[in-house]
């Protein structure tokens, strides 16, 4: 056989990523994560789930320059809430762990082979590798095999305060990979925060864990610089009458895709994800991606999926997502929604909302629909005495409220109503 | 033990509902063989065989080149691995492309002159295929299937039987009118200009692996034009009957509705009882021009296979309608209840401003069968519309996924589609499923998917409650209407079909 000559081969990000020394464990899992990585390689667009949106942007040797936002003295969201501040910049913990409240320990990741953290090794690239079938997420397997950085977090009772992730960036050119391993206990409670850019490119992994009973929140708002580029992945397993509750809000940001895989695997468990973006051409590009795959293995289980963007100027919305419903997982109970608002000639929505079921007692529906703005609504609000691009905003709102009503507690939804409010009203001064 | 083959049917589904899916399962009515003694081209496909086809039609050269370009490209071509079906690898060298009943060696040059055997064989099908039969009417064929029966309305038939039609009723009245309607290999000589001009047009030689090899390979089928203005005076029907064994079928059929005319048109077709798998691979190209409609029915039963899995059609199908002027229409209507696996996604492309779109499908699979089927709605015109209802029912063994594309171009202004897709399963060892893709590039389009089970439209349930009916009678009323909404669309020779699937109901549907 005659091995093709490869003159000057393209330059990879891959030639570029040293594997980090964290420990036995973790270089264990690493050195298989690459292995995985190397199997799948990076995606083209003929990959059935980076059509609509390429990979190019996360595969590139060197992530593009995202020039940092001037905040113009803005204080960050979630600023106004009480909680247990863990800062990373440009993809680096800075500063030290604070005093932890009973029930929740934290180790760094970077930290983890000099402590014996069996129930860390029993997740770090576990749900990732379970969560590459039968869809393949090779950046998931590039992050576990090179992540920089990240955090170990048990939580083993109800922890009243919200722990908060904050990620800045200084370098405009940084490249950042973080990963977060999160067991909740039987009967554990923690809601977890996530603000900021951290980075000009970003690859995350989030691997959540919840054990019988326990109960988990996420909210997570993605940094404003516009030329930033993100890639995130969320695993979860959900054991018996666990609860998980994700929600993101993206608002600019030039690349962004969230990917999120949910397993249920005991029974009477709930799942709610949800995401609000919006995103205007004008002010940089915008493609915004929802990958979402939901497995139900277990009985009586429900999730519910609801995505909304808003799009105007060329901004581009991608909503994949799939309920699997496997053989005998009976009384599922499926709910998918995926809507967007284009608000002009130029911007473009593409979906795919698919279900996949193997078990008949089950309820699943998917609704998925693209419009522009409600003439009639808009004409009322106007007849009223609203002036037409401020009642074009509170149209807005109201269409990504039903996203926002996902989340539980209402100091989070009135933080992250305002910046959207704050957002369009900057978007009608400029 | 209580037998195993016990399906325990959740609550909710309606008896009426599994009965007459079961009965689908259960008996296929169509297996018989006709014993006729046939000519067969030596098996396997090669260059050889594509001259050889194109020799047996009688056809002129450029048709030829035609068909060995596409050859050429098939070769070169891979099977697509990405429709949610299961199949051992088919061999292409295994099987006969071309089969012709030796007493079609002279094409009979009337009806009265075509072999009794064959005549008979679509008696029994209850297609009478004599004109004084249809007209005197035909014992048995009011139990019969799809297509021509007498005394209800005329319907002009062409009967294909495995490789080539053995003959076209009323072909004289409809010339009359103007309208062609007459086998593809006819078409080729008596209207080449016609064919030269259409052929391809709207599937393109290497559209995909099976239009390709249908390019290549394709030995008959129907083809109609009706001239401008006309509203063909009869309804047109194409009835496929394979009855070799180890024998693919390839046809091609292709209608053009010129400017302001209209046509309706039906499909049928059956095959024996075989143990082995048979390839059935056509393609279907419909022209539509400015204020022009087709309407295009399919009734599919194709042999499913048998209980175990053995044998049964592979059903890879090509189906694509072009709405190239203004205002034209075109409406799929599709009943599939046949084929071992099916892989076919009629399709159009709405090209003319204020050009309409409509796929209604119903797609009942049992014991192994698997099916994967729906549409695409390409809207590039200002003001086009398009409508999607598809109802999937898996039952046994089998899986049934629904898969479309529904696509807005940015110069598609003010579009509009509608789409809704319901599945239901009866008994835990099946599947369905539903990949739409949803593309929309204009934010004066509405583009909506749903699933009844989510969301009863809320006008009809406020109509039926102010007559007077409480809630639940109304979303009955409304929900239940599951195969009627389909089968409104059929015309009225598919009655008798039809009202076998009238008892299914969408009550108990997974989404």
């Amino acid at each position: 056989m005659v091995t093709p000559a490869v003159s000057n081969p393209a330059p990879s990000l891959l030639d570029r990523l040293v594997l980090p020394t964290s420990g036995a464990w973790a270089n264990d899992a690493r050195r298989a994560a690459l292995a995985r990585f190397r199997d799948m390689g990076f995606p083209g667009r003929r990959d059935e789930y980076w059509r609509f949106a390429g990979g190019e942007d996360f595969a590139a040797p060197e992530p593009e320059e995202a020039p940092i936002l001037d905040m113009q003295g803005e204080a960050p969201v979630f600023s106004g809430l009480e909680r247990l501040k863990f800062s990373f910049r440009d993809g680096r913990f800075e500063g030290d762990l604070p005093a932890l409240p009973e029930g929740l320990e934290v180790s760094r990741l970077s930290d983890a082979g000099q402590q014996d953290l069996h129930w860390a090794r029993d997740l770090y690239g576990v749900l990732e590798a379970a969560g590459q079938s039968p869809v393949a997420r090779p950046f998931a397997a590039l992050n576990t095999a090179f992540a920089g950085d990240g955090l170990l977090i048990r939580v083993t009772g109800k922890v009243a305060l919200p722990l908060s992730l904050i990620y800045c960036h200084d370098d405009p050119r940084s490249d950042a990979m973080l990963h977060h391993v999160l067991r909740l206990e039987p009967g554990a409670e923690l809601t977890l925060l996530e603000n900021g850019p951290a980075a000009a490119r970003l690859n995350t992994v989030l691997e959540v864990d919840v054990a019988d009973g326990a109960r988990f929140h996420h909210v997570r708002a993605q940094g404003r610089d516009h030329g930033r580029r993100a890639i995130t992945h969320l695993f979860a397993r959900l054991a018996k009458e666990s609860v998980f509750k994700s929600f993101t809000l993206t608002v600019n940001g030039a690349h962004t895709r969230n990917e999120s895989v949910v397993e249920f695997t005991g029974d009477d468990a709930v799942a709610h994800l949800a995401g609000a973006a919006m995103g205007d051409g004008r002010m940089g590009d915008f493609t915004h991606d929802d990958t979402v795959f939901i497995t139900h293995g277990a009985e009586n289980c429900e999730s519910r999926q609801v995505y909304k963007k808003v799009l105007m100027n060329g901004a581009v919305g991608v909503f994949q997502g799939k309920i699997l419903v496997k053989e005998g997982a009976q009384k599922t109970d499926g709910y998918q929604k995926s809507q967007a608002l284009l608000l002009d000639e130029d911007s473009t929505f593409l979906a795919k909302p698919e279900l996949e079921i193997y078990a008949d007692d089950v309820a699943c529906s998917h609704g998925s629909t693209s419009g522009g703005i409600d003439e009639e609504a808009l004409f009322y609000l106007r007849s009223r005495g609203v002036p037409a691009a401020e009642a074009q905003d509170l149209l807005v709102l109201a269409f990504l409220s039903d996203a926002m009503e996902e989340i539980e507690d209402a100091a989070i939804i009135e933080d992250i109503t305002s910046r959207l409010e704050a957002w369009l009203a900057r978007r009608r001064a400029g | 033990m209580a037998g195993s083959d016990e399906v325990i049917v959740k609550e909710g589904v309606e008896e009426e509902t599994v009965a007459a899916v079961r009965d689908l399962g259960d008996s296929y009515k169509y297996g018989w063989e006709t014993e006729i003694e046939m000519e067969f081209a030596p098996k396997g496909i090669s260059e050889e065989i594509v001259r050889l086809i194109s020799e047996r039609n009688d056809e002129p050269e450029w048709m030829l080149e035609w068909r060995l370009a596409a050859y050429r490209r098939w070769v070169e071509m891979e099977e697509p691995k990405w429709a949610m079906v299961d199949y051992p690898e088919i061999d292409f060298q295994d099987l006969y492309y071309y089969a012709r009943p030796k007493s079609m060696e002279k094409k009979p040059k009337s009806l009265d002159e075509v072999d009794p055997k064959l005549l008979a064989t679509y008696e029994k099908l209850g297609i009478p295929l004599k004109e004084q039969m249809i007209l005197a009417g035909v014992e048995g064929a009011e139990e019969a299937p799809a297509a021509a029966r007498a005394g209800e309305r005329k319907v002009a038939v062409d009967a294909v039987f495995d490789s080539v039609s053995v003959g076209t009723t009323f072909q004289e009245e409809l010339k009359k009118a103007g309208v062609i309607f007459c086998p593809i290999s006819e078409a080729i000589r008596e209207h080449p200009e016609l064919v030269k001009k259409y052929l391809g047009s709207v599937v393109p030689q290497s559209d995909n692996f099976y239009a390709t090899l249908n390019s290549a390979v394709f030995s008959d089928g129907s083809f109609v034009y009706i001239p401008p203005g006309v509203r063909c005076p009869m309804e047109l029907s194409t009835y496929f009957r394979i009855n070799a064994e180890n024998t693919g079928q390839f046809e091609r059929t292709l209608i053009i509705a010129d400017k302001g005319s209209y046509v309706s048109y039906l499909e049928g077709c059956t095959a024996p009882k075989r143990d082995t798998a048979q390839l059935h691979a056509a393609v279907v190209e419909l022209v539509i021009l400015e204020d022009a409609e087709i309407k295009y029915s399919t009734v599919q039963n194709w042999f499913p296979g048998d209980e175990e899995g053995k044998g049964g059609i592979y059903n890879f199908v090509t189906k694509r309608a072009d709405c190239r002027g203004a205002r034209a229409k075109v409406m799929w209507t599709q009943v599939e209840t046949g084929s071992a696996v099916t892989w076919k996604y009629p399709s159009c492309i709405l090209r003319g401003d204020d050009s309409q779109g409509e796929f209604y499908s119903i797609a009942i699979t049992n014991n192994f069968q698997q099916a994967d089927t729906g549409t695409k709605m390409i809207h590039l015109g200002r003001n086009t519309r398009s409508r999607i209802v598809s109802k999937g029912i898996s039952a046994g063994r089998a899986q049934n996924t629904y898969r479309g594309l529904v696509s807005i171009h940015p110069r598609a202004k003010n579009s509009r589609n509608y789409t809704q897709c319901d599945s239901l399963l009866i008994g835990d060892r099946c599947g369905a499923h539903t990949v739409p893709y949803v593309e929309v590039r204009n934010n004066s389009s509405r583009v909506e998917h749903e699933a009844t089970t989510s969301k009863v439209d809320e006008d009809q349930m406020f109509y039926c409650q102010s007559r007077g009916m409480d809630e639940e009678a109304a979303v009955a009323l409304i929900v239940n209407g599951f195969a009627r909404e389909v089968l409104q669309a059929l015309p009225m020779e598919f009655a008798m079909e039809a009202q076998q699937l009238v008892a299914i109901s969408l009550e108990g549907s997974v989404g």
